[in-house]
């Protein structure tokens, strides 16, 4: 075994090895993140519509969650990057394919704009049908007289929701949303398939130019492990901080 | 843009032995994940911690890192395990097998954690029971609590069935010919890219689709047996 060898220069870059993985790691965080904005607000939206009484939002919702739910996030990432430029009216598309702006300026992306949007978007929309089963079952979860009480006090069906339902459902969630940021946090190696240089991506660059695969796939699955665990201490915090004293007591236990 | 539907029909042979893979690599996974995968839980609520802590930090391995990262280590490490145990060079493991180890370690510790969770609601009285009446460690757990966990198990053993249908089409990563795959192919070969991945998209989606409603069924049928 040969660890000295992400302290070697890179062939491109400018960079150690070292530097490759901290980009891969950069790249990976960046999509996870940018997804989890899409997937954490359009699955809430979609959750509550899968809930309410009205029937149009019900149908929409649930077609959604049926649809990204049942084509394989690999099939969905070729779908989003290969074809549907293509589908677009033409000048659309290409501008999607070579002439979208630099949202994020960085050093060392070996890839287009494209790339990178495609894979958010893909990941953000297929995690948001996974969302929204979570704060579905959170809401259904809470006990039926809390909806009544808020609809005998006089609140609109809207306001139940913003003043009751959601701001307990999304207490009680919190765990499952761990999982799901994780699951889109390794889901992002999907990426590489597009050409999205992320951690995984970036450990088989190194195991490919140096051979020393074991040291370059180690380092790669620890990184995805630190930050595993990093989230989930960061998510226990936050359950006990955002507590409601009396419920949900299990994280907050004294 | 026009769209040439023709090409799925032209290609059916590459798309169906790209299904045949996909569907022989879900059998295998699916199999060798139940079986590995209950030894894995039943090694994890084990009172020797020799073999609760290796299958506690293997399952917890395997589940922080990506299927893709899991699917690279095993396509590394399989040949030079088979070369290291056969004492020969592992020229002769190919990607299937590589893929098929990945995929039932990956299964295995994903389904670990559900049997683990079906022997746990088994209440302990019944373990206990089985043991007040003379039977073995083997026996209490195969006639009595194994039977009860796997019926308990089932609508969420079978969903995550049609999410490893579904994960089957990662095996694209190192280069196999799945459905995904071989539509791939015949989509660069042919130029028609954006008709294949729009048919291998719809025929995931009726099946998985099909699949889920199957099992939405069964479920309900369940809940009134019980």
């Amino acid at each position: 075994m040969d660890w000295k060898v992400f302290l070697e220069q890179a062939p491109s870059g400018g960079m150690t090895y070292l530097g490759w993985l901290a980009s891969g790691t950069l790249w990976t965080l960046l999509v996870s993140i940018f997804a989890w904005i899409i997937a954490f607000s359009l699955g809430s939206v979609l959750g509550v519509m899968r809930t309410t009484p009205l029937k149009v939002p019900y149908a929409i919702a649930t077609a959604y969650v049926e649809v990204f739910r049942n084509v394989p996030l690999l099939v969905q990432m070729f779908l989003w990057y290969f074809v549907m430029p293509e589908l677009v009216p033409e000048r659309l598309g290409t501008y999607l394919k070579q002439d979208l702006p630099n949202l994020v300026e960085l050093p060392f992306a070996q890839f287009s704009m494209w790339e990178f949007t495609a894979a958010v978007l893909c990941l953000g929309l297929y995690t948001a049908s996974r969302v929204a089963e979570q704060v579905r079952a959170g809401i259904l979860s809470l006990p039926r007289g809390q909806t009544n009480a808020g609809l005998a006090m006089g609140f609109t069906l809207a306001q139940v929701y913003r003043f009751v339902l959601v701001p307990m459902a999304f207490r009680i969630i919190i765990p499952p949303m761990t999982s799901e940021f994780l699951t889109i946090f390794k889901n992002s190696s999907t990426a590489l398939t597009i050409g999205v240089i992320e951690l995984t991506a970036q450990s088989r660059q190194i195991s490919e130019y140096t051979f020393k695969t074991f040291e370059a796939f180690t380092a790669a699955t620890l990184i995805y492990i630190v930050i595993t665990l990093s989230v989930i201490f960061f998510m226990r915090w936050l359950e006990k901080r955002v507590s409601v004293p009396g419920y949900i007591s299990q994280a907050a236990g004294h | 843009m026009d769209f040439d539907w023709n090409v799925i029909w032209k290609n059916r042979e590459v798309l169906a032995g790209g299904m045949l893979l996909s569907l022989k690599l879900f059998a295998i996974a699916l199999a060798g994940g139940i079986f590995f995968g209950t030894l894995l839980a039943m090694a994890r609520l084990s009172s020797w911690k020799v073999l609760s802590y290796p299958a506690a930090g293997f399952v917890n391995l395997i589940r922080s890192i990506p299927f893709i990262m899991a699917i690279f280590w095993f396509y590394f490490l399989t040949p030079v395990l088979v070369g290291k145990l056969t004492g020969q060079q592992g020229e002769a493991v190919g990607p299937f097998t590589s893929a098929i180890v990945a995929f039932i370690m990956v299964e295995s510790a994903y389904y670990s954690e559900i049997i683990r969770a079906g022997i746990q609601s088994i209440p302990r009285g019944q373990p206990w029971a089985a043991y007040a009446l003379g039977m073995n460690y083997w026996q209490a757990m195969g006639t009595v609590v194994l039977p009860q966990a796997f019926r308990n198990m089932i609508p969420i053993m079978l969903t995550q069935a049609i999410i490893l249908f579904q994960d089957t089409s990662l095996v694209y990563v190192v280069g196999l010919k799945d459905f995904l795959g071989a539509a791939s192919k015949a989509g660069q070969l042919s130029g028609r890219i954006v008709e294949l991945y729009i048919f291998v998209a719809f025929v995931f989606f009726i099946i998985c689709f099909g699949a889920s409603w199957a099992v939405k069924k069964l479920q309900a049928k369940y809940a009134i047996v019980r």
